[in-house]
């Protein structure tokens, strides 16, 4: 049950993905949906059986590692598998709209939909320095070929340099997976770990792995390329890229540092990687403040919101850890949400200049709506999933007496609220001339199309993820990496 | 009653409104009848609801609604004596504001927005007041802050966005300290939830310096809401909102949400042993007795008649503080009871304000020479908010004072005397003028606004200052009898100071 479970979760988006690319066009849906849906339904029996266990384990065709591939699902991997599937199919719902299955740019944008899911999937799944590469270079690619699915300008200029910097950050991943191939004889992640101790190759290796991660995942100062590219891709393709895909790669260094090198991580690196958070809350808040356009200003959101995640390493421990995961997860939904919301505002208003928005929150209510809710979880406050993430950080950095991870977490959470109430304060604007145009006509009523509700779903469900943390934070407490004691 | 009853009973006393508010949200704009019956129909089932659980508190029993938020933390919502003073108060006021605000906004603009938001804010207050614990009311506290935004950008001007940034500033930069001060608490002594009594005297803890540094971040975090100077700023500048909003901002949900706040940390978080051992009494009383007479000053140099309200409540909400800051049983039942004294008294003045500005067009004090010949209700409902204040007998700013006084000489702070006489003479500096104007000055040949008013927005916004009027009288010539606030307020205080 749990090996078939897992492989449908690689498996069948995969092949719908095949299926989309040779089907005829009004086949497309129904493969489409088969593909996504089921995904949800396939967690199922395997959250339970890492409820029970902690760590489910699948030789894939029978060879144990390190002969054969195993995949390994912890809770971590869980959570984030459960986030990819959310996000997946609700995203997915809502780019139906946009690209309907049985259109002709419908066909092009499904399959490599699905191809992303899949490939993330399989990432989440491997327990294999390889491996992990081969599944993050697929996702890398199926993004930057969603990122240009229009053939924008400016989303090809921000393609071609996401898709440089990318393959610069993997030849830095492969040189350090060669270099612990060379010193472990095994590419298993675990076993590596084992076999390897302190040591000036192994730790460079880890560093070299870091650096390119660090590229892909756009954490400051190597984010350049990331708002040009959340920027401008379509609406679903920005929420799949914020809340997804640049969060796989920071998932990777996590594995890296927490599993791989959990006996060996040199202490002095900590603070740096923590450093590093700080820079991208503070740096990414202030350009959010600054941009003139409403997903600019939410792509470099994205880039502060990263950040956080970084914190994990100088508060290293059970709190840290729970938080920085949390985090992830409330985050990809916020996000998502986020995104769909001002992809809506964009569509209807024909701009996302900040300038031009004056009023629009009549026309369109429910996505307003949705862009406000969503703030609540980016800013951290009650009841949200990010405030959960915010409160279990603030007590991890006070218990290890933390004032300046705490003063950055503080600030990053009044940084947001600037950043976030400029453009919610343009929407609800009533300007003098704008109202006397604005007074004869009703408010519209095309507001409530279901692609606004899928979006009003996801900030609800960030929302919702502070109301009822406990059992996915019951879940982390299980699956702790070795070396955190609770 | 039956203990199923007891435990969702505080849950729904809170999230009735806020189902009224989705309900509001969904409706629309266009359906001002659903509209209207979801306000009223709220409003009314809050208050049975209040009043079911006022029965149930004072038959011994303890509601309590208790839901696991994160390892070891609890969302808790109860109702003990304290938050049945808030609750009743929310409720009741809340009611007569909805009215009032149906008449007021009766031809206003995005009115779904502005009700549903309103809602909102009532199920945030109703969960400050409910709260068992600091994280449950941090949560509504916040949530508070957001739901009061829209309000007060509700005109969408640039002056409404001004004072809106302004108040995101203060509330926000405000969260960030209280959040600091209850992390470092809940470092310190784990979940607590709030006891009459204090729960830290309890725990007999050694960090006095540390107590003391949180005491200080927790009163910045109240202390911003509650307008102690210097923190007071955003207030005047929120009165770009709606009248109805600044009524309920004023006397009911933000100020007292402060205000309410700082009784909660004083009386069951710290105690009033271990303020008294650690000295932070009077610090606060000498913040409170300042932003008293600063406010008062300052009321005095306004020219717009809301600006002079505004600061009139900096001034009045610190008596409050000043009460619980002396500490001893008598100054502490002034200080709270002026919880509900000066939201009826301030409430009505806010009433008036806003139907003078609505249909006369008056906004300024010189424009109101001769009103109360045209407008004679109202004007006596302001009349009796405005010598409240100022606390003559027997309207209920008096008993305050009176306890006020009375406490302070008790526990041998005799100058405070000086403030609250100070503060009634510049109470009655700034008000007597007003009223002198009202009545006395002829009135002007024309009125600023041409009043064509229909009967609902007279009937409704007059009925409400007038049943608000009424209970600010009430409440002070009846403060003997067993149900008024006073003998409440004295019921909490002697579970303070057993």
């Amino acid at each position: 049950m749990i090996a078939e479970a897992l492989a449908g979760l690689v498996f069948l988006p995969l092949l719908a993905a095949c299926a989309v690319a040779v089907v005829p066009k009004r086949a497309v849906g129904v493969f489409v949906w088969s593909g996504l849906l089921p995904l949800p339904a396939l967690l199922l029996p395997l959250t339970e059986a890492v409820w029970r266990e902690g760590l489910v384990r699948l030789a894939v065709a029978g060879f144990a590692s390190p002969l054969g591939i195993e995949w390994r699902v912890d809770a971590l991997a869980l959570v984030v598998l459960w986030l990819n599937a959310l996000i997946a199919v609700f995203v997915g719902l809502y780019a139906a709209r946009d690209y309907p299955p049985g259109s002709a740019r419908g066909g092009r944008f499904w399959a490599l939909w699905l191809l992303l899911t899949s490939a993330m999937n399989a990432l989440l799944l491997s327990a294999d320095l390889f491996n992990l590469f081969v599944t993050l270079e697929l996702v890398t690619l199926a993004a930057i070929g969603l990122l240009v699915i229009d053939g924008k300008p400016a989303a090809l200029r921000a393609a071609m340099r996401y898709l440089l910097l990318a393959l610069l950050g993997s030849l830095f991943y492969l040189l350090g997976v060669a270099l612990i191939y060379g010193q472990a004889g095994t590419l298993d992640l675990y076993q590596a770990g084992e076999r390897l101790g302190p040591g000036l190759l192994p730790v460079t290796a880890l560093v070299l792995m870091t650096m390119g991660l660090l590229v892909k995942s756009a954490i400051f100062p190597l984010h350049g390329w990331l708002p040009a590219a959340h920027g401008n891709a379509p609406g679903p393709v920005s929420a799949v890229l914020s809340a997804m895909v640049v969060k796989v790669s920071v998932y990777l260094i996590w594995r890296l540092w927490l599993w791989l090198a959990a006996d060996w991580q040199p202490a002095w690196a900590l603070p740096l990687l923590g450093l590093l958070g700080a820079g991208a809350i503070l740096y990414g808040s202030v350009l959010a403040f600054l941009q003139v356009r409403l997903k600019m200003m939410v792509a470099y959101s994205t880039v502060a919101q990263l950040g956080y995640l970084m914190l994990l390493f100088p508060l290293l421990g059970p709190l840290g850890y729970s938080a920085a995961s949390y985090h992830l997860l409330s985050h990809g939904l916020a996000k998502a949400a986020m995104f769909l919301a001002v992809s809506n505002i964009l569509a209807v208003m024909g701009t996302d200049r900040l300038d031009r928005l004056a009023g629009a929150d009549r026309r369109l209510p429910l996505d307003t709506l949705t862009l406000a809710l969503a703030g609540v979880s980016i800013l951290g406050l009650p009841p949200s999933g990010g405030f959960v993430s915010k409160w279990l950080m603030l007590q991890a950095a006070w218990a290890i007496d933390g004032w300046l991870w705490l003063a950055v977490i503080l600030a990053g959470g009044l940084l947001a609220a600037a950043y976030l109430f400029r453009p919610l304060a343009v929407l609800c604007a009533r300007p003098a001339t704008a109202q006397a145009a604005d007074d004869g006509s009703p408010p519209s009523a095309t507001g409530l199309h279901w692609s606004g509700v899928v979006a009003l779903l996801l900030a609800l469900g960030a929302l919702a993820a502070g109301l009822a943390p406990a059992p996915v934070l019951a879940l982390l407490e299980r699956g702790l990496p070795p070396g955190i004691l609770p | 009653m039956n203990s199923t009853l007891l435990f969702w009973l505080p849950l729904a006393v809170v999230m009735v409104s806020a189902l009224a508010g989705i309900g509001i949200f969904m409706a629309g704009e266009q359906r001002q009848g659903l509209r209207t019956m979801l306000n009223l129909f709220a409003a009314v089932a809050k208050l049975v609801l209040v009043g079911v659980m006022g029965l149930a508190v004072l038959g011994g029993e303890a509601p309590e609604f208790r839901m696991a938020l994160l390892p070891g933390l609890d969302l808790v919502l109860r109702a003990d004596a304290l938050s049945m003073l808030f609750a009743t108060l929310s409720a009741v006021l809340w009611l007569v504001t909805t009215v009032y605000a149906i008449a007021y906004l009766e031809r206003g603009a995005d009115r779904a927005r502005f009700f549903g938001f309103f809602s909102l804010c009532v199920t945030a207050t109703m969960g400050v007041a409910m709260a068992g614990n600091l994280l449950t009311f941090f949560i509504f506290y916040e949530l508070l802050t957001l739901t009061t935004w829209p309000l007060v950008i509700h005109s969408g001007t640039r002056a409404a966005f001004a004072g809106a940034r302004t108040y995101l500033v203060h509330t926000l930069g405000a969260s960030a300290v209280f959040l600091v001060g209850m992390v470092w608490l809940y470092g310190l002594t784990g979940a607590q939830d709030f006891i009459a009594g204090g729960t830290l005297a309890a725990l007999q803890l050694e960090y006095t310096l540390q107590l003391k540094v949180i005491f200080g971040l927790l009163v910045i975090g109240m202390g911003v809401k509650a307008a102690l100077f210097p923190l007071h700023s955003w207030l005047p500048r929120a009165m770009v909102a709606p009248a109805p909003v600044s009524a309920l901002l004023h006397a009911v949900a933000v100020v007292k949400a402060g205000a309410f706040g700082l009784v909660r940390v004083v009386e069951d978080i710290y105690g009033p042993e271990l303020i008294a051992a650690l000295g932070l009494g009077l610090p606060l009383v000498i913040i409170a007795g300042f932003t008293i007479l600063y406010g008062s000053v300052l009321a005095l140099y306004q020219r717009d008649i809301k600006k002079r309200l505004a600061y009139s409540t900096v001034s009045q909400v610190s008596y409050i503080a000043l009460g619980i800051g002396i500490g001893g049983p008598i100054a502490t039942i002034g200080g709270i009871v002026h919880l509900v004294h000066q939201g009826l008294m301030k409430i009505a003045l806010f009433f008036c304000a806003g139907i003078y500005a609505n249909l006369l067009g008056i906004k300024k004090i010189d424009q109101l020479d001769g009103v109360g010949r045209r407008m004679p209700w109202t004007s006596l409902c302001f009349s009796i908010g405005a010598l409240g204040m100022i606390g003559l007998p027997p309207v209920a700013g008096f008993i305050t004072k009176w306890y006020l006084g009375a406490g302070a000489v008790a526990v041998g702070m005799d100058w405070v005397i000086g403030i609250l006489v100070a503060s009634t003479l510049l109470n009655a500096a700034y008000f007597l003028p007003v009223l002198k104007r009202i009545w006395l000055h002829a009135p002007p040949a024309a009125w600023p606004a041409d009043p064509t008013v229909s009967l609902l927005e007279v009937r409704g916004m007059v009925g409400a200052a007038l049943v608000v009027a009424a209970m600010a009288l009430g409440v002070g010539l009846f403060a003997g009898h067993p149900l008024s606030p006073l003998n409440w307020v004295t019921g909490i205080a002697a579970g303070y100071f057993p």
